[in-house]
């Protein structure tokens, strides 16, 4: 076999023709474990947000199966407390690439008196038991998650194909070492495993790889004028979920988000980069990471996100 | 697929995998967190939550093995457990560095992060030199074939750093990991404490003309000359849209597990032998002309034949043999134990098979490589040979020419486990008496 010179791949410096880049080398390690997942599972379920890391998630399945439809449906978890133009943005989503949509409704389970509101007004922590719930009614076997091991001290010890019992909870002890890519899906009725496609994936690889691809987000993304408050160190959007407080006061500045989750506890950011390429200078050059800045939840504890992923959260 | 020439954070780099391997005495926490922190990829609040940890341990410098700290169990045991994986960055390069612990116990953690390594960086400490557990972890370099080996010999600042201490470890290293077959040693003289050589060249060791740990990992080359490798396929899914846009669109999705393929080639299906040629093949819907390891792609062939998630697509001259018979290394990875007479799963590329383990011939000691023969069992971290009958012929490569289509997983039936990682073939490549720069030593990965 020779070796064609018309590749135009190149490894700078290695003189090999045969090299992938950063992206293209996590693109097809997150496409292998989607196909992986087609083949091995009866019933996979995409958790979707309408959130960046979701967006990447669905962007790369529906490349992973194209010219075929993608075999999966989706899953939200709403709190109630999304963002209008987020959902929004799911509900597009879901009907231009003609997609089925699962809900597990946080404000069905307080309405019904099944989970009771936080002091702190905050949802985030009641989103485990209406999707474990969804998961057993659903009989979904496997749930990809958009989670990366990068996010959090817990997470960087997470596994792509992540082993879950009947009540979703996640054993760190229990779960099985990965060697080269022979992911093991085997699990009992009633278990499912959880599978992370961006486990190796930075923030910056998901900003990257979103221009790269000229996929649309949400606006919430981008520098936009937005009525918001100070509460323990971030800017949170006033609404109708419980704020702003006595003392608080709302003023109008130029934000942007960089995570998309419940609105009692996400954060913007002051900025005014209005495009993809700004975003990605902006994210490259800021001293903080992603979790630290801009949510509430996880600085609750050192241990927060061990203990919840130990009850089954994402 | 877009190759975009922008410069910044915008622009395409190459991503190397690389493991660890030292105790907790050697400084590896140290060394990680030396690097993670001056290659500036620690940030604010995560330097801060260290500064605020290490006050409250009574230390009076922020201690940087706290950036690796994972779990509670271990952080109020003072260990490490399990694979952590760590992610930071330089213009060159994106790194993906899997963290193991370097306690005996835990074998199954090295061999884990060593399997999709293809750099494994191995400490000691300078005052203590090559050591058992030294050799143990050159031998599972060796044994899970990681092209790059690096000797970062450490603590250099407790030795005065003089460069004939460094020298002595690294010359009896290097004969020692060559002996194993072990195709290329780095050693570099650090001090992840003071920052010698990690990131920083040394101030004080001038004597030391060669890279930094860093400078190193930035510039080892991570794709190879696929020339001589085989081309393998292992077929993941069908995809058949059967719309009426695209009503025969037949493809047969799957990653490069090595070598090229290109359009026009004849290739042959495995286990049924079928031949056919490919008339295209779709990289995530764009058509090319070639593709090549560890791409995600989708073969189109000429001829209608039954091919399944499963099969193994090849080419047509270059069929690795099939066989119900197997013979391997293995690392046993479970708390339960591999017996004779073990029925299991055998999991190899995308195919899982019914298999009986139907001997054991020999336990592997590491530290010294003896031989124990016919010890009728593996336990948890033991390596051994194994003999293995499979239930359908399966076509295996030797792990010495294709890392992913000569590994296996033994999985239990009962409850899923993944009981053993598998290596088909001999343990250790012969030493290659004279090293021949043109000579292509046929690993990829």
């Amino acid at each position: 076999m020779t070796i064609a010179a018309t590749v135009h791949e190149g490894d700078e410096g290695t003189g090999s023709p045969y090299a992938l880049s950063h992206l293209d080398a996590l693109e097809s390690e997150a496409v292998h474990i989607f196909r992986e997942v087609a083949g091995e599972f009866e019933r996979p379920v995409i958790l979707f947000s309408g959130g960046k890391d979701s967006i990447v998630m669905l962007h790369l399945a529906l490349k992973a199966f194209t010219p075929a439809a993608v075999p999966f449906s989706l899953l939200h978890v709403d709190t109630g407390h999304n963002f209008p133009e987020v959902l929004d943005y799911r509900d597009r989503t879901v009907e231009h690439h003609g997609l089925r949509l699962h809900i597990a409704s946080v404000q069905d389970y307080i309405d019904r008196g099944t989970l009771r509101e936080r002091p702190d007004g905050t949802r985030n922590p009641l989103q485990t038991l209406p999707l474990t719930e969804k998961i057993q009614t659903e009989r979904f076997d496997a749930v990809f998650g958009g989670g990366r091991r990068d996010e959090e001290k817990a997470r960087a010890k997470e596994r792509v194909f992540s082993l879950r019992d009947e009540f979703s909870q996640w054993d760190p002890r229990r779960q099985r070492p990965e060697l080269w890519n022979l992911y093991n899906g085997r699990h009992a009725p009633g278990e499912h495993v959880r599978v992370f496609p961006l486990s190796n994936w930075t923030e910056l690889d998901v900003w990257q790889y979103i221009a790269r691809e000229a996929i649309t987000l949400p606006d919430i993304y981008f520098a936009h004028e937005r009525e918001v408050f100070r509460r323990a160190g971030m800017w949170l959007t006033a609404g109708q979920w419980g704020g702003p407080k006595d003392g608080e006061t709302v003023e109008k500045r130029l934000v942007r988000y960089r995570t998309v989750g419940d609105m009692s506890c996400t954060g913007a950011v002051d900025s005014d980069a209005t495009t993809l390429d700004a975003v990605i200078t902006e994210i490259a050059a800021s001293r903080l990471t992603e979790r630290g800045a801009t949510r509430a939840d996880d600085k609750m504890s050192e241990a927060a996100m061990e203990d919840r992923k130990r009850e089954g959260y994402f | 697929m877009t190759t975009p020439t922008t410069t910044g954070p915008l622009a395409d780099t190459t991503l190397l995998r690389f493991a660890t391997a030292g105790s907790v005495d050697d400084g590896k926490s140290t060394l990680v967190g030396r690097l993670l922190h001056d290659s500036k990829s620690v940030l604010t609040d995560q330097l801060e939550a260290v500064a605020h940890a290490s006050r409250n341990r009574g230390q009076d410098t922020p201690d940087l093995a706290l950036l690796t700290d994972g779990l509670r169990a271990e952080r109020e045991q003072g260990i490490t457990i399990d694979v952590a994986y760590r992610y930071f960055a330089t213009p060159r390069r994106r790194f993906i560095l899997a963290d193991t612990p370097g306690h005996v116990q835990y074998t199954r953690n090295m061999v884990t992060g060593a399997s999709t390594a293809e750099l494994t960086v191995i400490l000691v400490d300078a005052r203590n030199g090559v050591v058992e557990q030294t050799r143990r972890h050159a031998a599972i370099a060796a044994l899970l074939r990681v092209p790059h080996v690096v000797l970062a010999v450490n603590k250099m600042d407790l030795v005065d750093y003089r460069e004939p201490v460094f020298a002595a470890i690294a010359e009896e290293f290097t004969a020692y990991a060559t002996e194993l077959g072990v195709p290329e040693v780095t050693a570099i003289p650090i001090s992840a404490l003071a920052g010698d050589n990690v990131v920083e060249p040394s101030a004080t060791m001038d004597w030391y003309g060669g890279p930094t740990v860093l400078e190193h990992l930035e510039t080892v080359p991570v794709s190879h000359d696929l020339s001589h490798c085989h081309a393998r396929l292992p077929v993941q899914y069908v995809i058949r849209p059967q719309t009426a846009e695209h009503p025969d669109y037949r493809g047969y999705a799957g990653q490069i597990a090595a070598g090229s393929f290109r359009v026009g080639e004849d290739v042959t299906v495995l286990p049924s032998g079928r031949s056919s040629r490919i008339a295209g093949i779709d990289l995530l819907g764009e058509p090319v002309q070639v593709a090549w390891t560890t791409q995600s792609v989708t073969l189109l062939l000429e001829d209608d034949i039954d091919i399944s998630r499963g099969d193994l697509i090849v080419p047509g001259e270059d069929a690795p043999p099939t066989t119900q018979d197997i013979e391997a290394t293995v690392c046993h990875v479970a708390d339960q134990a591999l017996t004779v007479g073990h029925r299991v799963l055998l999991k190899h590329g995308t195919r899982t098979v019914k298999a009986i383990v139907k001997d054991i011939p020999s336990r592997l000691t590491l530290d010294d490589l003896s031989l124990h023969p016919h010890p009728g069992q593996l336990v948890a971290n033991d390596i051994g040979r194994v003999k293995i009958r499979t239930a359908e012929p399966l076509p295996v490569d030797a792990y010495a020419d294709s890392r992913r289509t000569g590994s296996f997983i033994l999985i239990d039936p009962s409850d899923g486990t993944t009981l053993t990682a598998g290596m088909v073939g001999e343990s250790f490549a012969a030493p290659d008496p004279v090293k021949d720069p043109a000579d292509d030593d046929g690993w990829d990965f």
